[in-house]
């Protein structure tokens, strides 16, 4: 090795606490991009994979009842490559040893054998075919402990049959399993079961015809077309829309997911780099100062620029390599973590969760390159310093009276309080580089604190004060009005109200999109929309409430006129005023009175779903008799959902405060630490003399960290403004079709995140602090710069 | 007649401070000789620093040319500056200027890692008396022995001038006298032209030739019919 390898190293050695402190900051970053990259290099090519093997369909539609003849018309449709028709339908299930009613989803298994699209992949057994048997999604098979030839019972358009598995599969269709108005998984509650085609078109009266069809295109075909091709072919057969997979519930979760990790990709690790850039470029500049000497011996010795500036980059590289590999590290075991919750949401039948070998060469060059951009300066530096000048002690920094000095002697401050702003205002770049730094820290704090009080505020406008119903009961078909007396005379049930729910296209000029209307009557108060000024609002007669997100996609306010082709009922199309907006932050809502529904429709007031109240104490009982009820596709239950969606979001705001703040004190000692390392050093002589001159150790260090916290505390506000920013800009990449959050920023976060990161910058600047105590004052003085 | 290995001619070095020009050397014309033991003396500020990092290559001279031998050094460019230093020149500092976290043997193992012709380390040490102290740090020796490694270090490339500038201000007289014993030997012995600044007038006696400063400008110059060894001279 080189003497003036050995060199570096051994100043690496002295520095080892500041190279750490940034190596870890550098580390969050690394760990994050390989985590956010690899997870979503390992999910879209999962995804891809999968759904090109087992041929998950690019168009969907659903209809009423259509022809099976009408196939060999779609078949036609320029474009598509295959189409397969299915039946389905939804069904209240009876599982042993379940209490609550659970939901189905059925679908018909070909007698032929396989599926052509959305191929299943079976996990067990062997496919439906006799009357009675059924295949059902491994994840219900495992949440409710089923095996193979177990029984269960299922009512089948009001027929209650018993139905065995045969088998259990994946499909592509259903990666991501979610029922009708729910708003987290609920394996148990809910399946996917596939059952002999012969058996599903009796139970659903499908005979030789079918309600569901999929499509595969050729590359270069044109989806738009294709969907309007086949929208005009299922019209008379009661067609809801064709939609793509953007609009597939499970392909959009999974989208949804694979798009935020782009997001996170691309946000976060930048502002870790960032910052770690800084940090170093600070310290390398402050290391080439006080080797000012040295750098002009080895000048002088006949080391060229060039040997020189590498030499200090390599010092950045040494941090750099150790904040690899400690965020290679990290970023393994993140990944692991986020691997194991997408096992938890997801059913892939094989997901590569490894990180490819590219992802880590990549956030490793990153962080490389980052850090020497940081150190670059500082080497520039020592290269530029003449040999003659370096090895000369450096001039004293030069202080000129400015107005800010008029302005402290006006004041008659103190000579130590003068000493600490006077070094704030001459190395002004620095010292807002470290507020900066500083800022950033408070500034990952309330952007993870805001998504707290944002779920919340979720919460409670979705549970308290929107759907404060117990249960949603779901008609199989809509029934009149007078249905509600039946579910009214249910055990337990204290209160019954009526809800319509309508597929329709939202049309204003070129802008569409496929939508749930929903209709209530007036003055409901178990299922509600609150407007925009955080009042229940009842949609007008005649006229159509939007939420927010809903308007902004089809550009109308309110007052403007909108096209409502309904798919249902006589399948027209109306015109209806949007009468307001509505705050909401699952789906894209749209809302009517349900008279205004019925008069267009010109039929008797008739109901889809029944929002109940339930006594808890006769829940038992409500769900023994809905079981034995007919006509009923399903039940919802709202506290359920509460539960599982409060118990997930508060799992994860734990987890997702801690690591933020521990982030944010990483950054903030990584900042503070050094900032005051670095006065430290530089003022060693100053606050020497001033020991020597009788002031106290808590006088001197009264300077020292005079300056850090007078920074801390300009960081603030720049943090507050910092952090909101960033939660602006969460808020709007996390916004799609499925969810949006809110932007929520309460004063208390803003005040945690300060107290954070001003205890971790009194803290570092504390363990700085001890070494005036330690300092060698004959030895300090007698130190030649 | 021997052999230049240095020469300038109307040699100037103008340090503009803004509102002062301080004229650190004034029209410098002289001559250095290979193996020769110099001796330029003056008071601090006379221009002796300036000349020595001028002939050294650290520093450009403001007006006038400046050779080493055939070599011209007046505009030569920070690379090739850089080449002419590591390939012929030895330096020695008044403040010794080691390295701290580098111990004697890695010192002068600078060096020798770059120079084009090197003696071993340890041999270089071995001259300057301190083959016992090779894996001491800075920390750990004396201010005589530091300046020891510091020649040692100037001598490991085999250099064909050794430039010391004040290499016994920091020491005391016992000490001053066993470091210029030391140059002293190696002018001898290996033949190394060599150029010691000094305001120390007593020094002057173990030169070929002293060169005198004052002003930037050269005063005058004394030849020494016959040299005092270092222990011979009244500090």
């Amino acid at each position: 090795m080189q003497a003036i390898d050995i060199k570096l190293l051994r100043d690496f050695q002295r520095l080892w606490l500041q190279g750490l402190a940034i190596a870890l900051v550098l580390a969050c970053g690394v760990a994050i991009l390989l985590t956010a990259v690899g997870m979503h290099t390992a999910l879209t090519e999962t995804r891809d994979a999968y759904y090109e093997r087992n041929r998950f369909a690019e168009v969907f539609a659903e209809a009423r009842r259509a022809p099976d003849r009408l196939m060999s018309e779609i078949m036609e449709i320029p474009g598509v490559t295959g189409a397969e028709a299915r039946v389905q339908g939804f069904a209240v299930l009876d599982l042993p040893e379940r209490v609550e009613v659970a939901m189905g989803q059925m679908l018909s298994w070909p007698t032929g054998g396989d599926p052509l699209l959305n191929v299943p992949i079976l996990r067990g057994g062997v496919p439906p075919v006799r009357p009675g048997e059924v295949m059902v999604t491994t994840a219900f098979a495992r949440a409710n402990g089923f095996a193979i030839g177990d029984v269960f019972h299922a009512n089948l358009n009001g027929q209650r049959r018993a139905l065995t598995i045969t088998a259990t599969a994946l499909s592509p269709e259903f990666i991501y399993t979610i029922g009708p108005g729910a708003l987290m998984p609920d394996n148990e509650g809910f399946g996917i079961i596939w059952m002999p085609e012969p058996e599903m078109e009796a139970a659903f009266d499908m005979a030789g015809a079918f309600n569901h069809v999929a499509l595969r295109l050729t590359a270069d075909a044109r989806l738009e077309e294709v969907k309007d091709a086949l929208d005009l072919l299922l019209d008379s057969y009661g067609g809801q829309g064709a939609y793509g997979r953007d609009q597939q519930m499970s392909d959009a979760f999974v989208s949804a997911e694979i798009d935020q990790l782009r997001g996170m990709a691309m946000v976060v690790p930048p502002i870790f780099f960032a910052i770690s850039a800084f940090l170093v470029g600070m310290v390398m500049s402050r290391i080439v100062a006080l080797d000012r000497a040295e750098i002009g011996l080895l000048k002088a010795l006949g080391y060229s620029d060039v040997e020189i500036s590498l030499h200090y980059l390599l010092l950045a590289a040494l941090i750099a390599v150790i904040g690899v590999a400690l965020g290679w590290a990290g970023g393994t075991i993140l990944a692991r973590g986020m691997a194991a919750q997408y096992a938890e949401f997801f059913e892939f039948p094989y997901l590569i969760f490894r990180v490819p070998p590219w992802v880590y060469a990549m956030s490793g060059l990153a962080a490389l390159l980052t850090t020497m951009a940081g150190a670059l300066r500082a080497a520039l530096m020592a290269a530029r310093l003449a040999p003659a000048v370096a090895m000369q002690p450096p001039a004293p920094p030069v202080f000129r009276k400015t107005l800010a000095d008029r302005a402290m002697a006006a004041l008659q401050l103190k000579q130590t309080t003068i000493m600490v702003l006077r070094s704030v205002i001459r190395w002004p770049l620095r010292s807002a580089l470290t507020a900066l730094g500083l800022g950033a820290a408070t500034a990952s704090v309330i952007a993870s604190g805001f998504m707290f009080d944002a779920l919340t505020r979720i919460v409670d406008l979705a549970f308290n004060q929107s759907m404060r119903q117990d249960a949603m009961i779901l008609f199989a078909e809509d029934l009149p009005e007078t249905a509600l007396a039946d579910v009214a005379a249910l055990p337990g049930v204290l209160k019954v109200e009526a809800m319509q729910v309508h597929p329709a296209t939202l049309r204003n000029g070129p802008l569409e999109k496929r939508v749930s209307i929903e209709a209530r009557a007036v003055g409901a108060e178990l299922s509600r929309v609150i407007g925009a000024s955080g009042k229940p609002i009842d949609p007008p007669p005649g006229g159509i409430l939007l939420s927010d997100r809903l308007a902004e996609q089809l550009e109308v306010g309110v007052g403007d006129v909108l096209e409502v082709a309904f798919m249902t009922g006589r399948r027209e199309t109306h015109e209806l005023v949007v009468a307001g907006l509505v705050e909401q932050y699952f789906g894209l809502g749209a809302y009517v009175e349900i008279g205004t529904l019925d008069r267009l429709f010109r039929r008797s007031p008739q109901v889809s779903v029944a929002n109940v109240l339930v006594d808890p104490a006769q829940l038992p009982a409500l769900h023994a008799a809905l079981q034995e009820t007919p006509m009923l596709s399903g039940l919802i239950e709202m506290n359920e959902n509460r539960a599982s969606f409060e118990d997930t979001i508060s799992e994860n705001v734990v987890v997702v405060n801690t690591v933020y703040a521990a982030i944010a004190i990483l950054i903030t000692v990584g900042v503070a630490y050094n900032g005051a390392r670095i006065q430290m050093s530089e003022r060693a002589r100053e606050l020497a003399s001033l020991r020597i001159l009788g002031f106290t150790r808590a006088e001197v260090s009264q300077v020292l960290v005079g300056e850090t916290m007078l920074l801390a505390l300009i960081a603030q506000p720049l943090g507050w403004l910092l952090g909101a920013w960033i939660a602006h800009a969460l808020t709007n990449s996390f916004t799609s079709d499925l969810y949006a959050i809110p932007l929520v920023l309460e004063p208390a976060s803003f005040a945690w995140a300060s107290l954070v990161v001003l205890s971790a910058s009194f803290a570092s600047v504390m363990i700085v602090r001890r070494r005036i105590d330690r300092m060698d004052l004959v030895a300090v003085m007698k130190t030649r710069e | 007649m021997p052999q230049t290995v240095f020469r300038t001619e109307d040699l100037s070095k103008v340090y503009d401070t803004g509102e002062i020009k301080v004229h650190a050397l004034a029209g410098v014309d002289l001559e250095l000789y290979g193996g020769e033991l110099s001796v330029l003396l003056g008071p601090s500020g006379s221009g002796k620093s300036t000349l020595l990092n001028i002939l050294g290559g650290l520093d450009h001279a403001s007006s006038g040319r400046v050779w080493f031998r055939d070599l011209e050094l007046t505009d030569l460019g920070d690379r090739a500056l850089t080449r002419y230093r590591r390939d012929h020149v030895g330096f020695v500092f008044q403040f010794y200027n080691l390295v701290p976290s580098l111990s004697a043997r890695e010192n002068v193992q600078l060096v020798t890692d770059v120079a084009p012709k090197p003696m071993r380390a340890e041999e270089a040490l071995a001259r300057v008396g301190l083959t016992h102290r090779l894996d001491h740090f800075p920390a750990e020796l004396s201010g005589g022995e530091q300046q020891r490694v510091a020649i040692a270090r100037a001598i490991a490339k085999q250099p064909e001038v050794l430039l010391c500038d004040e290499p016994t201000g920091a020491l005391d007289s016992k000490t001053g006298v066993a470091v210029l014993e030391v140059l002293r030997q190696i002018n001898d012995d290996l033949g190394t032209t060599t150029v010691v600044i000094t305001h120390n007038a007593g020094i002057r006696a173990m030169a070929h030739r002293v060169i005198n400063f004052a002003d930037g400008k050269i005063a005058g110059v004394e030849v020494n019919e016959s040299r005092l060894a270092p222990h011979e001279i009244s500090w």
